[in-house]
């Protein structure tokens, strides 16, 4: 019986195929290649524009070394959005509330980064484990918190994507069959949370777009620091 | 003189016998099929390339299809894309239609 809520995040099975099948491949769909010609259908002139703007600014910290990485935290950050988004609509999938895809784009991405960081400058990578002009006592400590906060940035990155999209899809489940269930009994509060069901719907478009930056901007900030 | 009466002939390349200007026919596995007959139907399922690479360039040959008629115009609307994501709303639904019964009948969610 209480099962119900969480059964929207286990992939349905048709034919032998989960649904997360079509859903991962939907977004490639969605997003042409841009074509040769200098003027390009509408569609693929907005996505470029969106794409360079943001390129442009999550790029403008991070060094000339770290421009190699450019394409994989694009592509990231669209996969991230798209998936957020398409998971918005009726009776869709969303594979970014699974933990174990988001771990699987966190860790590896952010163990790249670490690794990077340790081969090339090693004491630079290490000297981020003290923050300037802590008092000498405080050293040990602080060096074990650091160090435990390293570790655990990949379990924050997939945990925040998935709890985030997760706590969103029940609570439009919820407030949605609240109004359905009020509407013959209620009317009038079944209208009131049907507005809090349009402004929660609002506030899902956003948080699926912010958490996909969140997860991208993190990324490319432990890059800077290990570059 | 008799050259003008030839010329249409001769522009057209090649010799071809008055009132018979039509192509020659078609082979029926490779008609597309809106223009197959209602009888030549099993024979052109039949000649149809099933292999995953046949299936493949099948998919391919749509999705352009559907790219240069929608998508890929001067002036292209909301309706190509919002046509796709009706599509994947839909193929949603009745991918999930064996649970979505269950909540139906359930009397206590």
């Amino acid at each position: 019986m209480m099962l119900n809520y969480f059964d929207q995040f286990a992939s349905p099975i048709f034919l032998g195929v989960p649904l997360i099948a079509l859903a991962l491949t939907l977004p490639w769909l969605l997003f042409p290649t841009p074509s040769t010609r200098w003027l390009s259908n509408r569609l693929t002139s907005t996505q470029g524009m969106f794409i360079s703007t943001f390129t442009q600014q999550l790029l403008l910290p991070v060094n000339k070394g770290g421009h190699k990485w450019a394409l994989i935290l694009i592509s990231l950050m669209i996969f991230l959005v798209s998936l957020n988004m398409l998971g918005l609509m009726p009776y869709t999938f969303t594979p970014t509330t699974q933990l174990s895809m988001n771990l699987g784009l966190a860790t590896p991405l952010w163990l790249a980064t670490v690794i990077m960081g340790l081969h090339n400058q090693p004491t630079h990578a290490l000297s981020h484990l003290l923050p300037e002009g802590t008092p000498t006592f405080l050293i040990p400590i602080l060096i074990i918190i650091e160090t435990i906060s390293l570790i655990i940035r990949p379990l924050a990155l997939g945990v925040r994507l998935t709890a985030n999209l997760t706590a969103g899809h029940l609570l439009i489940q919820l407030i949605a069959t609240a109004a359905l269930v009020l509407l013959p009994l209620m009317p009038t509060v079944a209208f009131f949370t049907m507005i809090l069901l349009f402004f929660l719907t609002l506030l899902e478009i956003a948080v699926a777009m912010i958490q996909a930056y969140v997860f991208v901007l993190l990324l490319s900030l432990y890059l800077q620091e290990n570059i | 003189m008799p050259l003008v009466f030839l010329s249409p002939i001769i522009l057209c390349g090649k010799f071809v016998a008055p009132g018979k200007m039509a192509d020659r026919p078609v082979p029926i596995a490779e008609k597309r099929l809106m223009d197959v007959k209602l009888g030549e139907l099993g024979k052109w399922l039949g000649g149809r390339d099933f292999t995953p690479n046949g299936i493949i360039a099948a998919s391919r040959r749509g999705y352009d299809r559907y790219y240069n008629k929608y998508i890929n115009v001067k002036k292209g609307g909301i309706g190509g894309i919002a046509m796709l994501l009706a599509g994947y709303v839909a193929i949603s639904y009745l991918w999930e239609y064996d649970h979505i019964k269950h909540d139906r009948w359930r009397k206590y969610h």
